[in-house]
């Protein structure tokens, strides 16, 4: 457990001073002020205004950039320290691989969730002294969105980095995985499943079973709850589960799904080579 | 009676279809002080990796009778490791410092002491990102970590590749206090590291072609007073010889002490000069 802390702690130390997060932190606390300052809080779609409108136009964009960040600055990181000699000199100290492995993820997932939740949880307060009505439960359901969406792709990319050692290899395969589940989305090819009447079981268990849509499903749940600018599958998705079985659906299963593809990571991270 | 401390059984380790260490065996016993020598591509590093239990491998490596990969804690405690290539890492020295401090159950004082004897100050550089330290600062920041926390075995790839005379002469002392300890030297070239050492064992393509006893007068601790005597005045050999701390009166002859350890490194600096040297004296620091 001390070596879990302690390694948690590193990853941080190190992800902190990395150019990558400097972009990532700046990306996320532009957003909000960029948002606030484009006046946002004053516009109105499909009803809704104010700081909703705000965190929902926030999630919308971070659903579409985080996944990909995530998963490319993870192995580039993780790939590039095994090829630069990080990884041979850290692991001859005395510390379990377990520790070391969930550790890493451990403070991967600080480093990746703080910036975007700080950004939200600005804009909360902005809203708090503007005199703004706070919209709480849209603030906790996206922050558990984030945890999920943190979580489901640092997973994946942890196991993309044990499995693809080299740094080039982990990031062709990580891209391919997004662009993967990117044609997989509603209005892509799912779109195109339903056109060809693919059985609707088909149909839900692809997009049930791909985060990105499950992301924009429920990234769009609150302010649009008949899910009209989304696709066929939506419709489907909504009579199956319903509102709150999919919202719960959309926190759970990523995190699951990440869990366990870092399980799988670290299977074969403890089986072959470490440096 | 000799205790054995590594034990290295029909080792065998693959790298595409190529054999990187072919069948090795190898005892090391306790207060062994090997250098382990090849050149590229002999399997030192493999074998070094195999040993800190980074490697899956054919065969068995035992250390104290443990398994590496499997008692990682009770193993890489024992163990105390600088590499060839410094980490690139970001994290400033203080986060580093503390890191390897506690995950190796020791006091951040002690590795700080050895690292102001080997002349790195590490409050002065505490702030600074490891990476942006310079090739000696990163080496003397690794010796010292490496000799800083309690470890019955040493493994050093090229510890003195990076260092001054002054420093490598400091280091030379500490390995001498630890004449108990165990230690592993891996070098490209045995005169860099002989006279730290009691055996050499040179690789060649993933076998052992030399497994040898050395003897040395001069011990590790060992100094030798030495005169240089040149023909005529050249400031290039003036900027070299000062950078051993060598004092002139008459920049004709030169004065200076010499670590035991690396006296052949002192006679292959002045071999650059040969046309030059007109008398060499060396003698052992404290003996007539």
């Amino acid at each position: 457990m001390a070596g879990l802390w302690l390694t948690a702690k590193l990853d941080i130390s190190e992800s902190l001073r990395a150019k990558w997060f400097f972009f990532y932190a700046l990306i996320f606390g532009g957003l909000v002020v960029g948002l606030l300052v484009f006046g946002v809080t004053e516009s109105r779609i499909m009803g809704i205004t104010g700081l909703s409108r705000l965190l929902v136009t926030f999630i919308q964009i971070t659903m579409a950039i985080l996944p990909i960040f995530v998963l490319l600055s993870t192995v580039r990181s993780l790939a590039g320290d095994r090829e630069a000699g990080v990884f041979e000199y850290l692991l001859a100290l005395p510390v379990t691989l377990g520790g070391w492995y969930w550790g890493k993820f451990l403070g991967r997932f600080i480093v990746v969730f703080l910036p975007v939740f700080i950004a939200m949880f600005g804009s909360v307060l902005y809203g708090l002294v503007a005199g703004l009505d706070i919209p709480w439960f849209h603030f906790i359901y996206y922050t558990l969105l984030v945890i999920s969406v943190s979580a489901c792709f640092l997973g994946i990319g942890f196991m993309t980095s044990s499995l693809a050692r080299s740094t080039d290899v982990s990031q062709a395969v990580a891209f391919l995985t997004w662009l993967l589940m990117l044609l997989f989305l509603d209005l892509i090819l799912l779109g195109s499943i339903i056109k060809a009447h693919a059985p609707p079981e088909t149909v839900i268990a692809i997009a049930l079973a791909n985060p990105l849509q499950t992301f924009r499903t429920a990234s769009m749940m609150l302010f649009d709850p008949e899910l009209i600018l989304l696709g066929p599958s939506a419709y489907v998705i909504l009579d199956t589960f319903g509102h709150a079985g999919y919202m719960a659906w959309s926190v759970l299963y990523p995190i699951v799904l990440g869990g366990l593809s870092a399980s799988v990571g670290f299977w074969v991270f403890r089986r072959g080579d470490l440096p | 009676m000799t205790k054995t401390l590594i034990d290295v059984k029909d080792v065998t380790k693959v790298f595409k279809k190529q054999k990187t260490l072919d069948n090795l065996s190898l005892t090391i016993e306790l207060g062994d002080r090997i250098a382990l020598v090849g050149s590229n591509g002999a399997g030192k590093t493999t074998i070094i990796r195999c040993l800190l239990g980074e490697y899956t491998f054919d065969g068995e490596v035992l250390f104290d009778g443990m398994d590496p990969r499997k008692n990682r804690e009770d193993v890489l405690g024992r163990i105390g490791f600088v590499p060839q290539i410094p980490p690139p890492l970001r994290m400033p020295v203080h986060d580093l410092v503390n890191y390897v401090a506690k995950a190796c159950g020791t006091d951040t004082t002690q590795i700080s002491e050895i690292a102001t004897r080997m002349g790195l100050d590490i409050f002065e550089i505490e702030k600074k990102p490891f990476m942006k330290l310079s090739g000696g600062q990163k080496q003397k920041l690794l010796i010292a970590m490496a000799l800083g926390r309690p470890c019955d075995l040493l493994v050093f790839d090229e510890p003195t590749a990076n260092l001054d005379p002054a420093a490598r002469q400091v280091l030379f002392d500490l390995l001498a206090e630890r004449s108990d300890k165990s230690m592993i030297i891996s070098s490209h070239r045995l005169e860099e590291v002989a006279a730290l050492v009691n055996r050499v064992v040179e690789m060649d393509r993933g076998r052992i072609v030399l497994n040898d006893h050395v003897e040395d007068a001069v011990g590790t601790a060992g100094r030798l007073q030495c005169r240089v005597v040149i023909s005529k005045y050249v400031e290039a050999f003036e900027k070299t010889i000062s950078e051993w701390n060598f004092t002139s009166q008459d920049k004709m002859e030169w004065v200076g002490e010499v670590g035991g350890p690396d006296r052949l490194r002192f006679l292959g600096t002045l071999s650059r000069y040969v046309g030059l040297v007109k008398a060499v004296h060396m003698d052992e620091a404290g003996k007539a």
